[in-house]
Protein backbone atom coordinates (compact mmCIF):
# COMPACT_ATOMS: atom_id res chain seq x y z
CA UNK A 1 0.00 0.00 0.00
CA UNK A 2 1.20 3.40 -0.98
CA UNK A 3 2.60 5.60 2.06
CA UNK A 4 -0.55 7.44 3.42
CA UNK A 5 0.74 11.21 3.22
CA UNK A 6 -1.89 12.82 5.86
CA UNK A 7 -3.72 11.55 8.28
CA UNK A 8 -7.49 12.12 7.24
CA UNK A 9 -9.58 8.86 6.44
CA UNK A 10 -11.08 8.56 2.82
CA UNK A 11 -14.56 9.27 4.36
CA UNK A 12 -16.11 10.15 7.68
CA UNK A 13 -19.36 8.71 7.99
CA UNK A 14 -22.04 11.04 9.65
CA UNK A 15 -22.44 9.14 12.65
CA UNK A 16 -18.62 9.71 13.44
CA UNK A 17 -18.78 13.66 13.84
CA UNK A 18 -22.57 14.18 14.91
CA UNK A 19 -21.64 13.31 18.57
CA UNK A 20 -19.01 15.90 18.81
CA UNK A 21 -20.78 18.59 17.07
CA UNK A 22 -24.19 18.20 19.05
CA UNK A 23 -21.66 18.55 22.44
CA UNK A 24 -19.89 21.29 21.46
CA UNK A 25 -23.03 23.60 20.10
CA UNK A 26 -25.51 22.49 23.10
CA UNK A 27 -28.75 24.69 23.51
CA UNK A 28 -28.72 26.41 20.35
CA UNK A 29 -29.10 23.14 18.78
CA UNK A 30 -33.11 22.63 17.90
CA UNK A 31 -32.77 19.17 15.82
CA UNK A 32 -29.69 16.75 14.83
CA UNK A 33 -30.48 14.08 12.14
CA UNK A 34 -29.00 11.89 9.37
CA UNK A 35 -30.67 11.88 6.26
CA UNK A 36 -29.49 10.01 3.57
CA UNK A 37 -25.98 9.71 5.21
CA UNK A 38 -25.81 13.35 5.62
CA UNK A 39 -25.80 15.34 8.96
CA UNK A 40 -28.69 17.83 9.60
CA UNK A 41 -28.41 20.16 11.85
CA UNK A 42 -31.48 22.52 12.89
CA UNK A 43 -30.50 25.65 14.83
CA UNK A 44 -31.66 28.80 16.42
CA UNK A 45 -32.05 31.78 13.81
CA UNK A 46 -30.27 34.09 16.39
CA UNK A 47 -26.88 31.99 17.21
CA UNK A 48 -26.31 30.93 13.38
CA UNK A 49 -23.47 33.02 13.07
CA UNK A 50 -21.84 31.38 15.82
CA UNK A 51 -22.73 27.84 15.13
CA UNK A 52 -21.28 28.01 11.62
CA UNK A 53 -17.73 29.97 13.64
CA UNK A 54 -17.98 27.06 15.88
CA UNK A 55 -18.20 24.47 12.75
CA UNK A 56 -15.85 26.43 10.99
CA UNK A 57 -12.76 26.87 13.81
CA UNK A 58 -13.69 24.08 15.96
CA UNK A 59 -14.61 21.45 13.69
CA UNK A 60 -13.07 22.27 10.34
CA UNK A 61 -15.83 22.96 8.21
CA UNK A 62 -13.52 25.30 6.10
CA UNK A 63 -15.71 26.26 3.45
CA UNK A 64 -19.45 27.51 2.66
CA UNK A 65 -20.28 25.34 -0.23
CA UNK A 66 -23.85 26.53 -1.11
CA UNK A 67 -26.80 28.39 0.85
CA UNK A 68 -29.98 27.41 -0.28
CA UNK A 69 -33.77 28.68 0.76
CA UNK A 70 -36.97 26.40 0.95
CA UNK A 71 -40.27 27.59 0.96
CA UNK A 72 -42.84 26.00 3.19
CA UNK A 73 -45.99 28.17 3.25
CA UNK A 74 -48.19 25.85 5.68
CA UNK A 75 -45.74 26.51 8.36
CA UNK A 76 -45.60 29.51 10.50
CA UNK A 77 -41.72 30.25 9.97
CA UNK A 78 -42.39 29.46 6.52
CA UNK A 79 -38.66 30.15 4.94
CA UNK A 80 -36.03 27.54 5.50
CA UNK A 81 -32.16 28.64 4.55
CA UNK A 82 -30.03 25.84 4.51
CA UNK A 83 -26.06 26.36 4.71
CA UNK A 84 -24.09 23.42 3.06
CA UNK A 85 -20.53 23.23 4.83
CA UNK A 86 -17.68 21.23 3.02
CA UNK A 87 -14.71 19.86 5.46
CA UNK A 88 -11.79 19.33 2.77
CA UNK A 89 -9.84 17.63 5.90
CA UNK A 90 -12.24 15.15 7.13
CA UNK A 91 -14.10 14.94 3.66
CA UNK A 92 -16.93 15.54 4.85
CA UNK A 93 -20.20 17.75 4.05
CA UNK A 94 -23.36 18.92 6.44
CA UNK A 95 -25.65 20.96 5.79
CA UNK A 96 -27.26 23.47 8.95
CA UNK A 97 -30.33 24.62 8.89
CA UNK A 98 -32.65 28.31 10.38
CA UNK A 99 -36.05 28.82 9.71
CA UNK A 100 -37.21 32.03 9.08
CA UNK A 101 -40.08 34.72 8.07
CA UNK A 102 -40.97 37.38 5.38
CA UNK A 103 -40.10 39.83 7.94
CA UNK A 104 -37.93 38.48 10.93
CA UNK A 105 -33.77 38.81 9.56
CA UNK A 106 -31.44 36.06 9.46
CA UNK A 107 -27.97 37.47 11.02
CA UNK A 108 -25.45 37.34 8.20
CA UNK A 109 -22.31 34.86 8.06
CA UNK A 110 -20.57 37.43 5.21
CA UNK A 111 -18.01 37.85 8.38
CA UNK A 112 -17.33 34.27 8.17
CA UNK A 113 -17.56 33.35 4.26
CA UNK A 114 -17.23 36.46 1.61
CA UNK A 115 -18.78 33.75 -0.59
CA UNK A 116 -22.11 34.46 1.42
CA UNK A 117 -22.82 37.28 0.34
CA UNK A 118 -23.77 36.98 -3.27
CA UNK A 119 -25.41 33.05 -2.00
CA UNK A 120 -27.64 35.82 0.54
CA UNK A 121 -28.31 37.91 -2.59
CA UNK A 122 -29.42 35.01 -3.95
CA UNK A 123 -31.63 33.05 -1.49
CA UNK A 124 -32.84 37.23 -0.80
CA UNK A 125 -33.79 37.32 -4.47
CA UNK A 126 -35.62 34.44 -4.91
CA UNK A 127 -37.52 33.62 -1.66
CA UNK A 128 -37.32 37.59 -0.21
CA UNK A 129 -35.45 36.07 3.17
CA UNK A 130 -33.94 39.30 4.96
CA UNK A 131 -29.76 38.72 6.24
CA UNK A 132 -28.95 41.23 8.69
CA UNK A 133 -25.86 42.65 8.31
CA UNK A 134 -25.06 42.08 4.99
CA UNK A 135 -24.42 45.41 3.87
CA UNK A 136 -25.11 44.45 -0.05
CA UNK A 137 -28.39 42.66 -0.24
CA UNK A 138 -29.48 43.81 -3.38
CA UNK A 139 -31.29 41.73 -6.19
CA UNK A 140 -28.93 39.53 -7.77
CA UNK A 141 -30.65 37.41 -10.88
CA UNK A 142 -33.79 38.69 -11.88
CA UNK A 143 -34.44 41.55 -13.75
CA UNK A 144 -34.05 45.41 -13.29
CA UNK A 145 -36.80 46.45 -11.18
CA UNK A 146 -38.25 42.88 -10.88
CA UNK A 147 -41.00 42.69 -8.16
CA UNK A 148 -41.69 39.46 -6.19
CA UNK A 149 -39.78 36.85 -5.08
CA UNK A 150 -40.24 33.76 -7.47
CA UNK A 151 -38.97 30.85 -5.50
CA UNK A 152 -41.63 31.41 -3.30
CA UNK A 153 -44.51 29.13 -3.66
CA UNK A 154 -47.03 31.78 -4.14
CA UNK A 155 -45.43 33.42 -7.06
CA UNK A 156 -47.54 32.60 -10.62
CA UNK A 157 -45.52 30.67 -12.90
CA UNK A 158 -45.37 33.30 -15.28
CA UNK A 159 -44.91 36.44 -13.38
CA UNK A 160 -46.79 39.60 -13.72
CA UNK A 161 -44.40 41.47 -16.53
CA UNK A 162 -43.45 40.24 -19.76
CA UNK A 163 -41.43 42.44 -22.76
CA UNK A 164 -41.37 43.25 -26.17
CA UNK A 165 -39.94 45.76 -28.20
CA UNK A 166 -42.52 48.81 -28.67
CA UNK A 167 -41.31 50.19 -32.63
CA UNK A 168 -43.76 53.56 -31.07
CA UNK A 169 -41.28 54.42 -28.16
CA UNK A 170 -38.02 52.14 -29.83
CA UNK A 171 -36.90 50.39 -26.60
CA UNK A 172 -38.05 46.91 -24.66
CA UNK A 173 -41.29 48.43 -23.09
CA UNK A 174 -42.53 45.82 -19.80
CA UNK A 175 -46.41 44.86 -20.19
CA UNK A 176 -48.59 42.42 -17.98
CA UNK A 177 -48.60 38.90 -19.01
CA UNK A 178 -50.91 37.63 -21.84
CA UNK A 179 -50.16 33.97 -22.74
CA UNK A 180 -51.21 33.44 -26.41
CA UNK A 181 -51.90 30.37 -25.32
CA UNK A 182 -52.82 28.58 -21.45
CA UNK A 183 -50.40 26.91 -19.01
CA UNK A 184 -51.37 23.06 -20.08
CA UNK A 185 -50.70 21.13 -17.12
CA UNK A 186 -50.02 17.17 -17.92
CA UNK A 187 -51.17 14.22 -16.51
CA UNK A 188 -47.98 12.52 -16.62
CA UNK A 189 -48.91 9.69 -14.14
CA UNK A 190 -48.15 6.19 -16.06
CA UNK A 191 -51.38 4.25 -17.17
CA UNK A 192 -50.07 1.73 -14.72
CA UNK A 193 -49.92 3.78 -11.67
CA UNK A 194 -53.23 5.05 -11.26
CA UNK A 195 -54.54 7.15 -13.85
CA UNK A 196 -57.47 6.86 -14.09
CA UNK A 197 -58.66 7.19 -17.66
CA UNK A 198 -62.43 6.23 -18.38
CA UNK A 199 -63.28 5.10 -21.40
CA UNK A 200 -66.84 4.75 -22.67
CA UNK A 201 -68.08 1.65 -21.81
CA UNK A 202 -66.34 1.37 -18.55
CA UNK A 203 -69.15 1.62 -16.56
CA UNK A 204 -70.58 -2.01 -17.41
CA UNK A 205 -67.67 -3.25 -15.37
CA UNK A 206 -68.92 -2.17 -12.09
CA UNK A 207 -71.93 -3.71 -12.91
CA UNK A 208 -73.76 -6.49 -10.70
CA UNK A 209 -72.33 -9.89 -11.71
CA UNK A 210 -75.05 -12.22 -12.94
CA UNK A 211 -75.76 -14.78 -10.03
CA UNK A 212 -74.54 -17.66 -12.03
CA UNK A 213 -71.68 -17.37 -13.25
CA UNK A 214 -70.34 -18.89 -16.02
CA UNK A 215 -68.28 -22.19 -15.38
CA UNK A 216 -66.56 -25.10 -17.51
CA UNK A 217 -67.22 -27.74 -16.35
CA UNK A 218 -66.38 -30.52 -18.47
CA UNK A 219 -63.72 -31.01 -20.52
CA UNK A 220 -65.98 -30.41 -23.58
CA UNK A 221 -66.99 -27.29 -22.89
CA UNK A 222 -63.76 -26.25 -23.26
CA UNK A 223 -63.79 -26.21 -27.13
CA UNK A 224 -60.32 -28.34 -26.73
CA UNK A 225 -59.67 -31.77 -27.99
CA UNK A 226 -59.17 -33.90 -31.24
CA UNK A 227 -61.18 -31.72 -33.44
CA UNK A 228 -59.90 -28.85 -32.74
CA UNK A 229 -55.86 -30.08 -32.83
CA UNK A 230 -56.88 -31.21 -36.17
CA UNK A 231 -58.56 -28.03 -37.13
CA UNK A 232 -55.09 -26.35 -36.18
CA UNK A 233 -53.12 -28.10 -38.23
CA UNK A 234 -54.43 -27.67 -41.29
CA UNK A 235 -52.23 -25.89 -43.78
CA UNK A 236 -53.78 -22.44 -44.53
CA UNK A 237 -52.55 -20.09 -47.35
CA UNK A 238 -51.45 -16.98 -46.42
CA UNK A 239 -52.29 -15.36 -49.54
CA UNK A 240 -54.20 -12.39 -49.62
CA UNK A 241 -58.14 -13.89 -50.07
CA UNK A 242 -59.51 -13.91 -53.28
CA UNK A 243 -61.42 -10.94 -54.35
CA UNK A 244 -64.86 -11.62 -55.69
CA UNK A 245 -66.45 -8.43 -56.19
CA UNK A 246 -66.64 -7.58 -60.41
CA UNK A 247 -67.11 -4.61 -59.99
CA UNK A 248 -71.13 -4.49 -61.06
CA UNK A 249 -73.61 -3.38 -58.86
CA UNK A 250 -70.83 -1.06 -56.99
CA UNK A 251 -72.36 -0.21 -53.32
CA UNK A 252 -68.76 1.94 -52.84
CA UNK A 253 -69.83 4.68 -55.32
CA UNK A 254 -71.81 7.11 -53.48
CA UNK A 255 -75.38 8.36 -55.34
CA UNK A 256 -75.58 12.20 -57.06
CA UNK A 257 -75.82 14.97 -55.24
CA UNK A 258 -76.74 18.34 -56.39
CA UNK A 259 -73.32 19.28 -57.02
CA UNK A 260 -71.66 16.08 -58.46
CA UNK A 261 -72.84 13.26 -60.75
CA UNK A 262 -73.40 10.08 -60.58
CA UNK A 263 -70.65 8.23 -61.24
CA UNK A 264 -71.02 4.74 -63.35
CA UNK A 265 -69.21 1.63 -61.68
CA UNK A 266 -65.53 1.21 -62.33
CA UNK A 267 -65.13 -1.93 -64.52
CA UNK A 268 -62.62 -4.65 -63.19
CA UNK A 269 -61.80 -6.00 -59.83
CA UNK A 270 -61.52 -3.29 -57.63
CA UNK A 271 -63.79 -1.30 -56.21
CA UNK A 272 -64.50 2.56 -56.36
CA UNK A 273 -62.65 3.98 -52.86
CA UNK A 274 -63.04 7.74 -51.26
CA UNK A 275 -60.35 9.19 -53.48
CA UNK A 276 -61.53 8.10 -56.79
CA UNK A 277 -65.16 9.45 -56.21
CA UNK A 278 -63.93 12.77 -54.98
CA UNK A 279 -64.93 16.05 -57.38
CA UNK A 280 -61.64 17.50 -58.85
CA UNK A 281 -62.80 21.09 -58.45
CA UNK A 282 -60.47 22.37 -61.56
CA UNK A 283 -62.21 20.19 -63.95
CA UNK A 284 -66.14 20.64 -62.20
CA UNK A 285 -65.68 24.13 -63.29
CA UNK A 286 -67.75 25.71 -60.46
CA UNK B 1 -23.91 27.49 -60.89
CA UNK B 2 -22.01 25.77 -63.71
CA UNK B 3 -22.23 22.57 -61.94
CA UNK B 4 -24.61 20.33 -63.78
CA UNK B 5 -26.55 17.35 -62.38
CA UNK B 6 -25.41 14.79 -64.29
CA UNK B 7 -21.45 15.26 -62.38
CA UNK B 8 -21.28 11.94 -60.22
CA UNK B 9 -20.77 12.39 -56.41
CA UNK B 10 -17.10 13.05 -55.52
CA UNK B 11 -15.78 9.24 -54.34
CA UNK B 12 -13.89 9.15 -50.75
CA UNK B 13 -10.02 10.63 -51.30
CA UNK B 14 -10.61 12.10 -54.20
CA UNK B 15 -9.99 15.82 -54.94
CA UNK B 16 -12.21 17.39 -57.17
CA UNK B 17 -10.98 20.81 -58.82
CA UNK B 18 -13.26 23.80 -59.97
CA UNK B 19 -14.98 24.15 -63.11
CA UNK B 20 -12.16 24.93 -65.05
CA UNK B 21 -13.40 25.83 -68.64
CA UNK B 22 -16.01 28.34 -66.32
CA UNK B 23 -12.94 30.18 -64.96
CA UNK B 24 -11.12 30.32 -68.19
CA UNK B 25 -13.84 31.92 -69.36
CA UNK B 26 -14.11 33.89 -67.13
CA UNK B 27 -10.52 35.07 -67.54
CA UNK B 28 -10.73 35.62 -71.24
CA UNK B 29 -13.46 37.96 -70.41
CA UNK B 30 -11.55 39.64 -68.28
CA UNK B 31 -8.32 39.58 -70.72
CA UNK B 32 -9.98 40.97 -73.84
CA UNK B 33 -11.99 43.45 -72.58
CA UNK B 34 -10.98 44.59 -69.16
CA UNK B 35 -14.04 44.42 -67.46
CA UNK B 36 -16.71 42.06 -66.46
CA UNK B 37 -20.63 42.71 -67.16
CA UNK B 38 -23.35 42.19 -64.48
CA UNK B 39 -26.78 43.74 -63.00
CA UNK B 40 -25.81 45.60 -59.54
CA UNK B 41 -28.60 43.32 -58.30
CA UNK B 42 -26.80 39.89 -58.56
CA UNK B 43 -23.64 42.20 -57.74
CA UNK B 44 -25.14 43.09 -54.27
CA UNK B 45 -26.58 40.30 -54.02
CA UNK B 46 -23.16 38.29 -54.44
CA UNK B 47 -21.97 40.89 -52.04
CA UNK B 48 -24.49 40.65 -49.39
CA UNK B 49 -24.18 36.17 -49.50
CA UNK B 50 -21.09 35.96 -49.90
CA UNK B 51 -20.09 37.69 -46.50
CA UNK B 52 -22.44 36.94 -43.69
CA UNK B 53 -20.38 38.45 -40.52
CA UNK B 54 -22.44 37.40 -37.55
CA UNK B 55 -23.38 38.57 -34.29
CA UNK B 56 -22.43 36.28 -31.61
CA UNK B 57 -24.67 35.93 -29.30
CA UNK B 58 -24.67 32.74 -27.63
CA UNK B 59 -27.05 32.50 -24.83
CA UNK B 60 -27.32 29.07 -23.89
CA UNK B 61 -26.52 25.75 -24.72
CA UNK B 62 -27.63 26.25 -28.44
CA UNK B 63 -24.14 28.48 -28.79
CA UNK B 64 -22.33 25.23 -28.58
CA UNK B 65 -23.87 24.27 -31.71
CA UNK B 66 -22.85 27.41 -33.01
CA UNK B 67 -18.86 27.20 -32.08
CA UNK B 68 -19.81 23.96 -33.88
CA UNK B 69 -20.58 25.22 -37.00
CA UNK B 70 -17.37 26.92 -37.13
CA UNK B 71 -15.31 24.30 -36.53
CA UNK B 72 -13.21 22.50 -39.81
CA UNK B 73 -15.99 19.65 -39.88
CA UNK B 74 -18.42 22.02 -41.38
CA UNK B 75 -17.00 25.48 -41.83
CA UNK B 76 -18.83 27.81 -41.51
CA UNK B 77 -16.01 30.75 -43.50
CA UNK B 78 -16.69 28.45 -46.58
CA UNK B 79 -20.00 30.53 -47.00
CA UNK B 80 -18.19 33.36 -46.21
CA UNK B 81 -19.81 33.66 -42.95
CA UNK B 82 -17.37 34.48 -40.15
CA UNK B 83 -17.94 35.44 -36.10
CA UNK B 84 -17.63 39.06 -35.35
CA UNK B 85 -17.56 39.90 -31.78
CA UNK B 86 -18.26 43.47 -32.75
CA UNK B 87 -22.21 44.26 -33.53
CA UNK B 88 -20.49 47.22 -35.76
CA UNK B 89 -18.89 44.59 -38.11
CA UNK B 90 -21.85 41.99 -38.30
CA UNK B 91 -24.80 41.75 -40.91
CA UNK B 92 -25.91 38.80 -38.99
CA UNK B 93 -27.51 37.74 -35.50
CA UNK B 94 -27.42 34.48 -34.51
CA UNK B 95 -29.71 34.42 -31.76
CA UNK B 96 -28.62 31.09 -29.97
CA UNK B 97 -29.98 30.31 -26.77
CA UNK B 98 -32.61 31.86 -24.61
CA UNK B 99 -33.39 34.78 -24.33
CA UNK B 100 -34.22 36.50 -20.75
CA UNK B 101 -36.14 39.73 -19.97
CA UNK B 102 -32.85 41.27 -18.29
CA UNK B 103 -31.25 40.29 -21.46
CA UNK B 104 -33.65 41.76 -24.05
CA UNK B 105 -32.74 45.46 -24.20
CA UNK B 106 -29.11 44.02 -24.18
CA UNK B 107 -30.42 42.39 -26.96
CA UNK B 108 -31.87 44.86 -28.92
CA UNK B 109 -29.28 47.61 -28.24
CA UNK B 110 -26.63 45.14 -30.40
CA UNK B 111 -29.28 44.88 -32.93
CA UNK B 112 -29.85 48.32 -33.10
CA UNK B 113 -25.75 49.18 -32.96
CA UNK B 114 -25.57 46.91 -36.45
CA UNK B 115 -25.45 48.39 -39.74
CA UNK B 116 -28.07 47.63 -42.36
CA UNK B 117 -28.99 45.59 -44.33
CA UNK B 118 -29.28 43.19 -41.12
CA UNK B 119 -30.46 39.93 -40.79
CA UNK B 120 -31.21 37.87 -37.62
CA UNK B 121 -31.31 34.13 -37.73
CA UNK B 122 -33.32 32.95 -34.55
CA UNK B 123 -31.44 29.65 -33.53
CA UNK B 124 -33.73 27.10 -31.25
CA UNK B 125 -36.69 26.27 -29.15
CA UNK B 126 -35.65 28.85 -26.57
CA UNK B 127 -35.57 32.01 -29.21
CA UNK B 128 -38.09 30.97 -31.67
CA UNK B 129 -41.41 30.61 -29.01
CA UNK B 130 -39.38 30.39 -25.47
CA UNK B 131 -39.81 26.99 -25.95
CA UNK B 132 -38.88 24.72 -22.47
CA UNK B 133 -38.92 28.10 -20.97
CA UNK B 134 -42.47 29.26 -22.34
CA UNK B 135 -44.40 29.84 -19.50
CA UNK B 136 -41.25 30.88 -17.14
CA UNK B 137 -41.65 34.77 -15.49
CA UNK B 138 -38.13 35.71 -16.45
CA UNK B 139 -37.81 34.59 -20.32
CA UNK B 140 -38.77 36.55 -23.50
CA UNK B 141 -41.55 34.30 -25.73
CA UNK B 142 -39.19 34.65 -28.61
CA UNK B 143 -36.72 36.31 -29.59
CA UNK B 144 -39.16 37.58 -32.34
CA UNK B 145 -40.71 40.33 -29.70
CA UNK B 146 -37.38 41.77 -29.72
CA UNK B 147 -35.77 41.48 -32.97
CA UNK B 148 -37.52 41.25 -36.60
CA UNK B 149 -36.56 37.74 -37.42
CA UNK B 150 -35.49 36.79 -40.54
CA UNK B 151 -35.10 32.85 -40.36
CA UNK B 152 -36.17 30.08 -37.79
CA UNK B 153 -34.29 27.38 -36.56
CA UNK B 154 -36.28 24.64 -34.95
CA UNK B 155 -34.56 22.29 -32.58
CA UNK B 156 -33.17 22.37 -28.90
CA UNK B 157 -30.64 22.77 -29.81
CA UNK B 158 -30.39 22.35 -33.58
CA UNK B 159 -27.58 20.57 -34.81
CA UNK B 160 -24.54 22.57 -36.56
CA UNK B 161 -26.05 20.91 -40.25
CA UNK B 162 -29.18 22.82 -38.87
CA UNK B 163 -27.68 26.18 -38.19
CA UNK B 164 -26.03 25.80 -41.95
CA UNK B 165 -28.75 25.01 -43.48
CA UNK B 166 -30.40 28.02 -41.97
CA UNK B 167 -27.58 30.58 -42.82
CA UNK B 168 -27.66 28.87 -46.44
CA UNK B 169 -31.67 29.89 -46.70
CA UNK B 170 -31.01 33.23 -45.47
CA UNK B 171 -28.63 33.46 -48.40
CA UNK B 172 -31.21 31.64 -50.40
CA UNK B 173 -33.83 34.26 -48.96
CA UNK B 174 -31.33 37.46 -49.74
CA UNK B 175 -31.17 36.71 -53.40
CA UNK B 176 -34.69 36.01 -53.22
CA UNK B 177 -35.92 39.71 -51.98
CA UNK B 178 -33.72 41.09 -54.60
CA UNK B 179 -33.70 44.58 -53.11
CA UNK B 180 -31.15 47.03 -52.83
CA UNK B 181 -33.30 48.92 -50.20
CA UNK B 182 -33.51 46.82 -47.12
Amino acid sequence: MATVLHSAPKFTPAEDVKDAIVASLGAVLLEAKIVHEELVLTVKRESIEDVIRTLRDEHEYQQLMEMAGVDYPQRLERFEVVYMLLSVTKNHRLLVKVSTDENTPVPTVTNLFPCAGWLEREVFDMYGVLFQGNTDLRRILTDYGFEGHPFRKDFPLSGYQEVRYSEEEKRVVYEPVTLAQDFRSFDFMSPWEGAEYVLPGDEKADAPKSDAPKTTEKPSDTGAGKATDAKAAEKKSHAAPAQTDKGKDASGAPDATEDRPGKAPREGDTTDTKSATEVDKDKSGS
Amino acid sequence: MGMSETVPAARPGEIRQPDQDYFQALSTEVNDKGFLVTSTEELFQWARTGSLWWMTFGLACCAVEMIHVNMPRYDMERFGAAPRASPRQSDVMIVAGTLCNKMAPALRKVYDQMSSPKYVISMGSCANGGGYYHYSYSVVRGCDRVVPVDIYIPGCPPTAEALLYGVMQLQRKIRRSGTIER
